[in-house]
């Protein structure tokens, strides 16, 4: 299911519509009508929940319209049915009244036994083998693994690039997955920067509100390798549909040698930042570059014309053209009362060639150049 | 309804021009533009949904911006709930009450017309949040109607918009419920006691009641994010030791209710139509008036059964959801009461009773799904993905909307003098129900499959179900074309309605509506008439 759908044209979209309609498109016959599958102990235990209260609802649907259709053919005035104006004060009018709350109440609360059962093991408490924290900024999640310090920002890929890469297609692939282990008691700490945002993979785990100024906290245990995929699921505003979240379970000993690499990548960076190195211009732009990709590109855009009424341009602005001191203070500190965030997560030589990409590209040729030492004294 | 056919039986008749109905005092001229201001939002909130289905009618975004399709769907709630629903129910309230109790008018007529007149300041308000955005306004509006701190107090002007709106709003609605809770205890004509008052007036008192409760958490709430974003205040910003989940709690302690505040004018309106069709008194008529307060009551103390995921304690979701889960004895019980009172009678089967049977089958079908929601472990699957969408619209489309429409065809001969085209009503209701029910069927399986609410733009995999659903929801916009027809067609002419226009009008509970000529008389009763 890589993608297949994302690349064909209208005219073919419309005509699987009718393939639906007579058979099922390909796609929908992978997975589209009901939650996808379960690949947790706690989410299959959410499923079947879910699939016995679906039951009970399909039922009670099915009754009610049985006895509504009987009622319908059996009680017209076209047949002279003459009405019971009685019917409602004999013994079925009376006993009903108590019959019939008894019975919903017994349906009630045999939906209510096993979902609280189900809701304690989602609250279950025991110490976990690893820790998450999953934060969801304006529009990308970022993850940080707790015991072993990495850090990775997973931002969606654009459509050129989702139908290259391994997954759902456009809206569905980000660039770096969340890498987990099979098998490992997992808890994940959800929180936000900005505003409210919901990190949900359905098949690994149920979903909790990201927000900002809270920890929620939810837990898996994976039990089959695979990509798991998921969108935020709380409106965060333009870039809502622009968050998906990938997760890659692999095993115990793919885990660490990706956990190792990782360690090793962020370690060269920080020796790269902390250098008292000058850097030139080509190694600054194509830093910044990629810098931009991953942090700015969802708001002030690919071309850095931002979103006219949203996201101020980048593109000839006072602040990219103008004084570099501005410049480097709004990127560090953010702007109060609006989207801008403050990026003081990004390290010295992350900053300082971002915001050297900023003044350069686009026509915006200032020519300045952003050493890191001029973040570290603006800090 | 002209002005010479109200003018016969009085000497001093309505004032000429605008003055009638600027200056009205008049429960039917109120109730008439209440009608006819819903019918407009009615067609304002039906393009916006149409605009949000042609959008997903296929990924990608071809026709509107992200931000601008979630204005859409804030508006498109906004004008649906407080322009088109409310008022369409309070202006039956306003025609209805007073004629079915026996009141000359309205306890309070000039509040009546300030409760009225309110709304269509509002109304523009609303507009003008909407175009703001395009006249260097800031960004728009682009929360959904939950209006979620913090991203409102990133939205621009049109934010505060929408905060006056909603305040005007719910200063019309508690005038509006005040008239009509002092109207039904103190108007009622002599002879008619609680337990004699039709279904409406009885669903009516309760809507009041709960609007009244309601309505200042909503405006306390709204103010609040007002001094957040102008004034310097915390109340809903973690970073000065606020609270974004409070903003939560206090609208759903509105939002919940409002839910009933919606449904119930509706159930009273089944609770008249399906015993006049059926031709026999409801099953029950005093537990249905009981379970109906007992509905107000738990309906205030459920609402966070919207905010599942936030992280409450164990203890504090249990009780949630079970007060949630008990919401269906209630809700059962009256559709048990319904069916049974369908049961042995003599059934015709006219537009309204079309639209009440319909309303029965899915509205316990949206009650099904309700109680699948309530499930908390379930809900932390489904919430805020398109399953929720699918289920309150079966809740609302038929609860609401078309419980009003039975009101409308069965009193449009009370109102207008004339019997409306059975026939086309009847075409409508075919249209009109299988059009809503191919778009909003389909998407119970798209949010289960894993779509997200509020999101313009979506994966390839749920295109199948958009597509149809898209399809689905322009039928069920155009349908409302047809509806419009049948109303200025019955208003301009047609059969002419006898005083008791429906074979079954006087069996159970009956108003004294039909006691009165059709068209009504200008004003109603000159002397109090007496209920046996």
């Amino acid at each position: 299911m890589s993608g297949r759908l994302s690349a064909v044209p209208i005219l073919k979209k419309l005509f699987c519509c009718s393939g639906l309609l007579a058979a099922a498109s390909p796609v929908s016959a992978e997975y589209a009508l009901n939650l996808p599958e379960p690949a947790s102990e706690l989410t299959r235990e959410v499923y079947d929940l879910h699939m016995l209260t679906a039951k009970i609802a399909l039922y009670i649907t099915l009754i009610v319209t049985a006895v509504v259709f009987y009622a319908i053919f059996k009680f017209r005035k076209s047949k002279n049915y003459e009405p019971d104006q009685n019917f409602h004060t004999g013994k079925f009018g009376t006993w009903s009244w108590v019959l019939v709350p008894i019975i919903v109440l017994g349906i009630d609360l045999s939906i209510s036994a096993p979902a609280i059962k189900t809701l304690h093991l989602i609250e279950d408490k025991t110490e976990a083998d690893m820790t998450v924290k999953v934060i969801g900024t304006q529009w990308k999640w970022i993850y940080e693994y707790m015991e072993d310090d990495v850090r990775i920002v997973s931002s969606m890929l654009s459509e050129e690039e989702a139908e290259k890469a391994e997954g759902e297609g456009y809206l569905r692939t980000v660039d770096n997955p969340l890498v987990l282990p099979v098998g490992k008691r997992i808890r994940f700490l959800h929180t936000a920067t900005d505003v409210l945002h919901a990190w949900w993979v359905p098949s690994i785990t149920v979903k909790k509100d990201s927000i900002p100024g809270y920890i929620t906290e939810t837990w898996t245990i994976i039990d089959k390798e695979g990509l798991y995929h998921g969108q935020c699921a709380e409106n965060c505003g333009r870039g809502h549909s622009y968050m998906p979240i990938q997760v890659a379970a692999v095993s115990q000993a793919e885990y660490d040698e990706w956990l190792n690499n990782k360690k090793q990548e962020q370690l060269a960076a920080l020796q790269e930042a902390s250098s008292d190195k000058t850097w030139s211009k080509e190694e600054l732009m194509s830093k910044g570059e990629a810098v931009y990709k991953t942090n700015c590109l969802a708001c002030h855009q690919a071309n850095g014309a931002g979103v006219p009424g949203a996201f101020p341009a980048l593109k000839g602005s006072p602040v990219a053209a103008g004084p570099v001191d501005k410049h480097i203070e709004i990127v560090l500190k953010g702007v109060k009362g609006t989207a801008m965030a403050p990026w003081a997560s990004l390290n010295d030589f992350e900053l300082a060639a971002v915001i050297t990409y900023e003044r350069n590209a686009w026509g915006n040729d200032t020519g300045d150049l952003v050493q890191p030492a001029a973040i570290k004294s603006a800090r | 309804m002209t002005a010479e056919a109200l003018d016969n039986h009085h000497d001093h008749g309505p004032p000429k021009g605008y003055k009638r109905w600027l200056f009205s005092t008049n429960h039917k001229d109120i109730g008439t533009m209440y009608l006819i201001f819903a019918t407009v939002m009615l067609f304002l909130g039906g393009g916006m949904a149409m605009l949000i289905r042609a959008e997903l009618f296929i990924p990608g975004l071809q026709l509107v911006e992200p931000n601008f399709y979630n204005n859409m769907v804030t508006n498109h709630a906004l004008v649906m709930i407080f322009g088109a629903i409310m008022p369409a129910a309070a202006g039956m309230a306003n025609w209805m009450i007073p004629m079915m109790i026996g009141a000359p008018d309205m306890a309070l007529p000039r509040l009546n017309n300030l409760s009225f007149w309110l709304l269509p300041m509002a109304a523009i308000m609303l507009i003008m949040a909407m175009v703001v955005p395009f006249f260097g306004g800031g960004a728009p509006v682009a929360t959904g109607w939950t209006l979620y701190p913090p991203l409102s107090v990133q939205a621009g002007m049109g934010m505060d918009l929408t905060i006056f709106a909603i305040h005007t709003l719910g200063i019309s609605s508690i005038l509006a419920s005040i008239n009509i809770i002092t109207t039904i205890i103190n108007m009622r004509a002599p002879g008619m006691t609680w337990m004699k008052m039709p279904l409406f007036v009885w669903a009516w008192f309760f809507t009041a009641l709960l609007l009244i409760l309601v309505m200042p958490a909503l405006a306390g709430g709204v103010t609040m994010l007002l001094f957040d974003r102008h004034f310097g205040t915390s109340f809903f910003d973690a970073a000065g030791g606020g609270d974004p989940v409070l903003f939560q709690h206090l609208f759903w302690f509105f939002g919940h209710p409002e839910v009933y505040v919606l449904l119930l004018p509706s159930i009273g309106v089944l609770g008249i139509v399906i015993p006049a069709f059926s031709r026999k008194p409801l099953f029950g008529y005093k537990p249905l008036v009981y379970w109906m307060g007992f509905l107000t009551a738990l309906g205030l103390v459920v609402w966070a059964h919207h905010q599942y995921t936030i992280g409450m304690s164990v203890a504090a979701t249990t009780y949630f959801m079970i007060g949630t889960i008990l919401v269906s004895i209630p809700i059962g019980l009256m559709l048990f009461n319904f069916i049974f009172t369908m049961w042995r009678g003599a059934m015709t089967f006219e537009t309204p009773m079309l639209f009440a049977i319909a309303i029965i089958l899915m509205f316990a079908f949206a009650g099904t799904t309700g109680v699948m929601l309530a499930v908390v472990p379930a809900d932390m699957q489904y919430h805020d993905t398109y399953f929720v969408v699918a289920h309150f619209h079966y809740a609302l489309i038929p609860g609401a909307l078309f419980g009003l429409y039975a009101g409308v065809f069965y009193w449009l001969p009370k109102w207008t003098g004339h019997m409306y085209d059975e026939t086309l009503g009847k075409i409508f209701f075919w249209w009109t129900t299988i059009a809503f029910n191919v778009t909003f069927f389909p998407q119970h399986f798209v949010g289960l499959a894993g779509m997200p609410r509020r999101i313009a733009d979506y994966s390839a995999q749920f295109t199948d179900i958009n597509i149809i659903s898209s399809i689905g929801g322009i039928m069920f916009g155009l349908s409302h074309l047809l509806f419009l027809y049948i109303i200025i067609k019955t208003v301009r002419g047609g059969k002419p309605a006898e005083a008791k226009s429906w074979e079954g009008a006087q069996v159970g509970t009956p108003g004294l509506e039909w006691t009165v000529a059709s068209p009504p008389p200008f004003h109603t009763f000159t002397t109090p008439p007496v209920v046996k």
